[in-house]
């Protein structure tokens, strides 16, 4: 059996002193190969005893079997080392730049519009829209706009050459036309967001002769004031995600509310620093009221029965405020260093349960 | 609107602070833009005597003054021409800040000679830009009073937006009356007559210039009442100081007593007053329409053209003033004046306001006129103004003389006090509701009974509230009235637990389309929905832009037209950004064009640019201009996530109808048959490009969303199943010999059709024209994908569609396989 500890301890060391594949073929031949030395000693065991065969027939299988693994051991163990070598050899500058790719953005005014609906959505009022180029009827009569009323020269209005069925084409000056057209076109309840472009005549440091504002409107039977102050203050506190957000309501006017209010919020400008929230300043930022039994019934809804409440701010407006976007004509320059500035991401998507203002 | 504190205090019998005036000016809904307090940093000049005025020693211009300030005299070195012994200015002493010149004197050694003040100038004090000498006040001015005293200077001036249904506020009295109402004092009587009122004078002699109103029917309400008063033997000259340092407060120039009057009356009481020297004017006054091609030279000294919508007011001759807003120069008091006819009328709001607006022509008469001013008071008006005229001026009035009887004002509203809860949730006491109307001027008849809470009050509206039309008005006063902040905060209640859907199908697909083109690298831009007409002829299509969405009032004449697509001003951006060094920008809008201006003419559309560079220079591949290809992937891609059948479309060359801003050879449109277009692709036409100086290339797109099939509302959320093959999908390249006409999607498409079971897919991924392949002709390779579902596929069946491949591409193109 020695033999066969010598022949055992004499192949394993040819396996480790391999160097190349080549040779370890040659080692794999030289034991278990037809002519090896580990099947040279096989073909003797038929000239053994029964007993002795079987033992040595054992020990040699043995043997095979652990020779076998050497060789194999050994071959994965060189073939990892070509491969490391091979991979080294791969190597590449990782301090290289990836490949050139561009970022978009949401522009700003896209992204308020959507955060004013995923608030007021919560609330449950849907988004209704309506063309830009509006009958003057819807503009300003139906809202009891009467014409050489002082409110409808405040509007600074671009008209058109043409005449609709309902007097002559203007460009919408707000979006309550919208409001208008769902009023005659529903039955109420409503509860309706309008978002979108408007214009005016008027171009400086404050105004761009189109601009966003998003309206709502809210009719039923029973709302009233103290739920057009309850949602905008739940609003204004969810939209600048600041929870105890002062916001005041003073009497105003509009043609198509009474009574009306203008909505101012706290903000602080101590320190030359502009700061929304407690402070010793306000901020008007949106005008409201109740509709005007005038208006229902222009719309063909009995005023008797159902009232309701209107609101209107300006999208920029809000959008500068949170944002701190200096300056309104900025929105439509279309500067790409502006967009991707105050741009946002593609998947930043506002909605309430994800946080509005993380 | 603008006034001093002590002005409201001669209207409001009142203790309350500034601060409390203003706060509550605002929570009443009359907004203080402004409160300015003059005197802020000048409470130490004091009032200085020039005792003497000696000549420098060493300066032509300059004098050495004593100055007295009334503890002390101070040597003071003035340069001022008008610096002279007796006059009494505003003296600083050392160590005080003079505003005006942003500085703190100090003692100083003016040319060998020293000085320990200065005389002020005007615009030392920060006051005006008056600095051609030292302020000169009154002789009788108590030498070292603080000069803000004598100036008139501490009386600070309150300055609120007016909303335009208040008229009423646009006079003193007015805004008194609603602080009264708020409970911040009294107001306080405005004359000894009956109510309050101004007491009737009694004349002297018949007016020797009578008055008649002349309208044609139903042009009556042009002037409704006109309240006249002939003064004779008046002495004109400078009104006092107390109504100067009030018409100067608020920033109106002092003219002369019988001008300053009718601003005063304008301002204190919302009446606004004209006064002709009735010398000048030529036999009786009437008011009338004005005259085809009449003309009149106004007080501001322009001839203004009249018509005959407008109303005047004419003496035999002719118009002597607009009626409402502003009197004419040539029968204007001057200095001279003796003898004055007083008119104070009632002008129809909206005349007015079409007169002044004709005519380009705005006054502070014409402002309060179109408001509306109070429809009973033309009486009192003239009344006040005569005795006014009298106190200042002298003189003997006439018999008043009132011609028309003014407008039907008089208004009763039903008002139910339970609607001021149910509409603004408010509670407010009835005797509280009361009170308020009452104070407001309104007058309450509960007759109605007072027993059910639904019973109506007879609300009557006062002569100076032509805004208040019906019930809402009355609640609005009353928690106006109460404060904005007794309203309650009741959040909104959804009627169900959880939120539904905020937006449309189609608003969803847009927002999905936004974010997707971010998602693809380019920019969100927002632009005008107006552009130059210049650039809008460019992308009009046939017949160019219709004159309807052609701006009758542009603001500019480069925003004169509406768009009739998205891309010019898309394109424009990137040249600006160009010009500043930014180049290779991707831009996108979602937005609607106009065709024209029906409702049904402005289509939404969602346009992207992307100019320069596809593939920037980098280390790892080669740099790549942007083309046709870039855009249609855009557009492809848009159109999938808007939700259109995307397998379903069809590409059509430039040539079977594209825009005239593409590029011919390098443009196509998307459809769902031949004509329903659902988008545009391709390259910017270089002419375009030039036209609107930008550089390029631009690849463009344009995806017209209302056009996609609409979205039909699903039942069910569930997809069809899906087919999942157990078998290895089997991939098989051919080339074909085609003409070089033949369009690579003709083979694809009769490659696929070949066996609609077996083949999957069948991808182009190659064109060759060149060596090997005949002239006229292109080799087109296309990868061709089998995905059997029921069995392994033999060589055999494979074999066999190969040959059908074949077949049917040489059928659709005459295309022969590659050997």
């Amino acid at each position: 059996m020695s033999d066969i500890e010598n022949l055992k301890s004499e192949l394993l060391a040819q396996v480790e002193a391999a160097d190349s594949l080549q040779t370890l073929e040659d080692v794999r031949v030289s034991a278990l190969g037809k002519k090896g030395a580990i099947t040279a000693q096989m073909k003797n065991l038929s000239g053994l005893e029964p007993d002795q065969r079987k033992a040595m027939g054992q020990a040699l299988n043995a043997l095979k079997g652990d020779v076998a693994a050497a060789i194999e051991a050994k071959k994965e163990a060189m073939a990892d080392a070509e491969l490391n070598a091979k991979l080294l050899s791969e190597k590449v500058d990782v301090t290289l730049p990836a490949r050139p790719e561009t970022e978009g953005f949401i522009h700003p005014i896209s992204h308020t519009i959507e955060e004013v609906v995923a608030i007021l959505g919560e609330m449950g009022f849907e988004v209704a829209e309506g063309p830009e180029i509006e009958d003057d009827w819807f503009n300003f009569t139906a809202l009891n706009i009467p014409d050489d009323h002082p409110a409808r020269q405040e509007h600074d209005t671009f008209y058109l050459p043409g005449e609709g069925t309902n007097g002559r084409k203007v460009l919408r000056t707000h979006t309550s036309p919208v409001q208008i057209r769902t009023m005659m076109n529903t039955k109420p309840p409503l509860r309706i967001i309008a978002p979108g472009r408007t214009y005016r005549c008027d171009y400086d440091a404050t105004h761009t002769p189109m601009f966003h504002q998003v309206e709502g409107l809210v009719v039923d039977k029973s709302t009233h004031m103290g739920h057009l102050k309850g949602c905008l203050i739940d609003f204004c506190r969810a939209y600048f995600g600041v929870d105890d957000l002062p916001v005041r309501f003073r009497p105003s006017y509009f043609p198509f509310t009474e009574p009306s209010a203008e909505v101012d919020i706290g903000c602080t400008r101590e320190g030359g620093e502009f700061k929304i929230g407690h402070g010793d300043d306000w901020l008007e930022i949106l005008g409201c009221g109740m509709v005007n039994p005038k208006v229902l019934e222009n719309c063909g809804i009995d005023s008797s029965e159902y009232q309701g409440f209107a609101f209107g701010m300006g999208v920029e407006r809000i959008a500068m405020l949170k944002y701190g976007i200096p300056d309104l004509r900025t929105f439509f320059e279309s500067d790409l260093r502006w967009l991707r500035h105050y741009g946002f991401q593609a998947l930043d998507v506002p909605n309430m349960v994800g946080g509005l203002n993380p | 609107m603008k006034f001093t504190l002590s002005w409201l205090k001669d209207h409001l019998d009142t203790d309350a602070t500034l601060d409390q005036v203003v706060e509550r000016l605002t929570m009443l809904g009359l907004e203080v833009d402004n409160v300015e307090d003059r005197a802020a940093g000048l409470e130490g000049f004091v009032v200085g005597e020039v005792l003497e005025a000696q000549k420098h020693p060493d300066a032509d211009k300059l004098q050495v003054l004593t100055v007295n300030n009334g503890n002390e005299t101070l040597q003071v070195v003035c340069g001022a021409p008008n610096a002279r012994k007796g006059l009494k200015g505003v003296l600083g002493a050392s160590g005080m800040y003079i505003p005006g010149i942003d500085m703190t004197l100090k003692p100083a050694t003016i040319r060998g000679v020293d000085s320990n003040g200065m005389m002020l100038s005007e615009r030392e004090m920060g006051l005006s830009d008056e600095h051609t000498g030292i302020v000169e006040l009154d002789a009788d001015a108590p030498v070292g009073e603080k000069a803000v005293e004598v100036m008139g200077l501490n009386d600070p001036v309150i300055e609120i937006d007016i909303t335009p249904n208040r008229g009423d506020c646009l006079g003193v009295r007015g805004i008194a009356r609603d602080l009264a109402a708020s409970g911040l004092g009294a107001l306080k009587p405005l004359g000894d007559g009956p109510d309050g009122r101004v007491k009737p004078m009694d004349g002297v002699f018949d007016s020797p210039i009578d008055v008649k109103l002349d309208f044609p029917a139903g042009a009556e309400s042009a002037c409704s009442q006109f309240a006249g008063r002939y003064v004779r033997g008046v002495k004109n000259g400078p009104s006092p100081k107390w109504m100067q340092d009030r018409l100067l407060a608020i920033g109106l120039r002092p003219i002369s007593a019988l001008v300053d009057i009718t601003n005063y009356s304008t301002w204190d009481l919302g009446r606004p007053l004209h006064v002709f020297d009735a010398d000048k004017v030529s036999g009786d006054i009437t008011a009338r329409l004005a005259k085809a091609g009449e003309t009149m030279l106004a007080l501001d000294e322009k001839e203004y053209a009249l018509d005959e919508e407008m109303c005047v007011i004419a003496d035999n001759e002719k118009a002597e003033a607009i009626a409402g807003v502003m009197g004419g120069l040539e029968s204007g008091c001057t200095e001279d004046t003796v003898n004055v006819f007083i008119e104070s009328a009632i002008f129809d709001p909206v005349r007015t306001a079409q007169t002044g607006r004709k005519l380009n022509l705005q006054s502070d008469a014409r402002y309060r006129f179109e408001r509306g001013i109070d429809n009973d008071f033309a009486v009192d008006g003239m009344e006040n103004a005569t005795r006014l005229v009298m106190e200042l001026c002298g003189g003997e009035p006439s018999n008043a003389i009132v011609a028309g009887d003014g407008p039907d004002w008089q208004r009763t509203l039903d008002f139910r006090p339970s609607r001021v809860k149910s509409l603004t949730g408010v509670d407010v006491a009835k005797d509280e509701m009361e009170r308020i109307v009452t104070v407001l001027g309104c007058s309450v008849d509960k007759s109605g009974g007072d027993k059910s809470d639904a019973a109506n009050w007879k609300v009557e509206v006062p002569s100076w509230r032509s805004d208040m039309v019906d019930e809402a008005c009355v609640v609005e006063e009353i928690i106006r009235v109460n404060g904005y902040h007794n309203i309650p905060h009741v959040s909104m209640e959804r009627e169900d637990a959880l939120p539904h859907a905020a937006v449309s199908s189609a608003l969803r697909r847009r927002r999905g389309v936004r974010r997707l083109l971010a998602g693809r690298g380019l920019i969100e831009a927002v632009t005008y929905s107006f552009l130059p007409a210049a650039h809008a002829e460019l992308f009009a299509g046939e017949g160019g832009v219709p004159d309807s969405v052609r701006l009758s009032n542009p603001i500019s004449a480069d925003l004169d037209v509406m768009r009739p697509s998205l891309l010019p001003n898309l394109i424009a951006a990137i040249g600006r950004n160009d010009a500043r060094g930014h180049t290779d920008g991707a831009l996108y809008e979602v937005g609607p064009q106009f065709a024209g201006d029906d409702p049904d003419d402005q289509t939404l559309v969602a346009a992207g640019v992307r100019s320069g560079q596809a593939v920037a220079r980098n280390w790892a591949a080669p740099a790549r201009a942007v083309d046709v290809f870039d855009a249609k992937a855009d557009a492809i891609a848009t159109l999938e996530a808007a939700g259109a059948p995307v397998t379903n479309l069809q590409v059509f060359a430039h040539e079977e109808g594209g825009p005239q801003w593409y590029h011919p050879g390098r443009s196509g449109t998307l459809r769902l048959g031949p004509k329903t277009i659902l988008a545009n692709f391709g390259e910017i036409h270089p002419g375009v490009l030039k036209k609107l100086g930008v550089k390029g290339p631009v690849a463009a797109f344009e995806v017209f969303l209302d056009n996609l099939p609409a979205q039909k509302a699903k039942k069910s959320q569930a997809r069809p199943l899906v087919k999942l093959s157990a078998f290895q999908p089997v991939e098989r390249d051919f080339a074909f010999l085609v003409d070089a006409s033949v369009e690579a999607t003709n083979v694809e498409r009769a490659a696929k059709a070949a066996d609609k079971q077996l083949i999957a897919d069948a991808k182009l991924f190659d064109v060759y024209e060149g060596d090997g392949v005949a002239d006229g002709k292109k080799s087109v390779a296309i990868q061709v994908t089998l995905q059997p579902f029921d069995k392994t596929m033999t060589d055999e069946e494979i074999e066999a569609v190969s040959a059908k491949v074949v077949a049917s591409v040489k059928k659709a193109t005459n295309g022969e396989l590659r050997g």
